[in-house]
């Protein structure tokens, strides 16, 4: 049966880890190919790189380091931040990375998703969608959720789908860094389309991580400080997953 | 020497990783003489297979292939390759493996919540050695895929995504998995282990 997937984000900055709370205070937690190699080890499923560097030079050392993480690390890894056209994704498809997301470049210039699929494959792009709850409307926001839009999850979700995304990366911005759980409901909502929903932002238990597996119906949980700080190990995570009856790989 | 094919399909990188990380030496080559040459051959893959099966012809290596000694392991894509035909892009195939590739949704009635692509971590059964040896049944490997071989004669193992398919293929010195190998941890290091042990 297919498994769900547990998945450490790590938060790059002139390649090194960090992680921020609302993107903001952002502290150092190591090296990133030692740190996604420890996780691999440990049983996560996947690893997710987000270069979060502002300059030109943080971007060449991301590209490096994606090389890096590559030669190293035996399970699948995702990589985004500031792919905002097909070279971007090509540069990083060829540095060795298996998936891309695009977020904010996506939201500018849809056809963006479209373009990277048509060259590389559904399954090479992940739309990465932040959105927060604005008089009870699913906003979608960009730069870190600083930024609302004109555009509705559900809708734009569903476009992204209809473009070419092979899966769905969702943070809820109100959830995100408050450990507080994710909103479920929104999860099961979005479950209802045709590819693969990652869940992200706002774990802070392992009663949470369960919660959006089922109720919430994601194929898979993303999260950082709690793997980072190593609050929930994910041994004692996915273990503790498959007491539950949810079907994870051990 | 080990000779993964190279015939433009993008993304050997992955494949090339893994071998170092084996530590096995391999060069990259669409060259006939180097493939017939080879102890071993790894045909990978990643995108559309009639455009993939085309790049195989430009290169006539859609009548080397067939022909070689040697152990041979197609990955994914590489694998559908050596089946019959595949009904992506109505590809006619080598024919190596005596099965048809179809979509994973060809042929279900009704699928309510089957996603595709079939993306993420799913267990194989009914392994047969010798590309198996040491892995427990239920084993988790890594899919990324829309399209898969039904199970026949030449299967070594099976994973259930809506319907049962051909996780892996062999015959003869004809090794194929859907799955990636070199993206499933330590499971896939012993598969792709056990290959490089293979006896010529």
């Amino acid at each position: 049966m297919l498994a769900k997937r547990i998945i450490p984000c790590l938060d790059i900055r002139d390649g090194q880890t960090v992680k921020g709370i609302h993107f903001e205070g952002l502290r150092q937690v190591g090296d990133p190919v030692e740190l996604g190699a420890k996780y691999a080890s440990q049983g996560a499923d996947e690893l997710v790189y987000l270069d979060i560097s502002a300059s030109e030079e943080g971007r060449r050392t991301f590209t490096d380091l994606v090389t890096r993480i590559a030669a190293r690390i035996d399970i699948p890894f995702t990589v985004g931040g500031g792919i905002a056209s097909v070279e971007d994704a090509g540069r990083l498809l060829d540095a060795g990375a298996d998936k891309v997301t695009v977020n904010s470049a996506a939201v500018r210039n849809p056809a963006l998703i479209d373009a990277i699929a048509a060259k590389y494959g559904s399954q090479f792009i992940v739309a990465a969608i932040d959105a927060r709850q604005v008089d009870g409307r699913w906003v979608v926001t960009t730069h870190g959720g600083k930024r609302p839009t004109e555009r509705e999850l559900f809708t734009w979700a569903r476009e992204t789908v209809e473009r070419g995304a092979g899966e769905i990366l969702f943070t809820s911005m109100d959830h995100d860094g408050t450990k507080n759980g994710y909103p479920c409901e929104t999860f099961a909502r979005l479950a209802e389309l045709p590819v693969p929903i990652i869940a992200s932002g706002g774990a802070g238990t392992i009663d949470h991580i369960a919660e959006v597996l089922t109720r919430g119906r994601a194929d898979a949980a993303l999260a950082a400080s709690i793997f980072h700080y190593d609050e929930i190990p994910i041994p004692v995570l996915k273990r503790a997953l498959n007491q539950r009856g949810i079907t994870v790989r051990l | 020497m080990i000779a993964v094919v190279d015939y433009d399909t993008g993304n050997l990188r992955s494949v090339a990783d893994a071998l170092r990380r084996a530590g096995a030496e391999f060069t990259l080559t669409a060259d006939a003489t180097l493939l017939r040459r080879a102890d071993r051959v790894i045909l990978p893959g990643v995108g559309e297979a009639s455009s993939a099966m085309a790049k195989l012809r430009e290169r006539g290596l859609d009548a080397v292939l067939p022909t070689l000694t040697c152990p041979v392991l197609g990955i994914c894509i590489g694998m559908q390759l050596m089946c019959l035909s595949s009904e992506e892009g109505d590809a006619s195939c080598l024919g190596i493996f005596p099965t048809r590739v179809r979509h994973l949704r060809t042929g279900l009635a009704e699928t309510p919540g089957l996603k595709v692509p079939h993306v993420g971590w799913n267990t194989i059964e009914g392994l047969q050695t010798p590309l198996f040896e040491g892995l427990p049944e239920e084993s988790y490997v890594y899919y990324v895929h829309s399209f898969a071989a039904d199970p026949c004669a030449a299967t070594i193992a099976t994973t259930e995504y809506g319907r049962q398919f051909s996780a892996a293929l062999a015959r003869d010195n004809f090794y194929g998995t859907q799955f990636h190998p070199e993206k499933s941890g330590a499971a896939g290091a012993t598969i792709i282990g056990n290959f490089l042990k293979l006896q010529r």
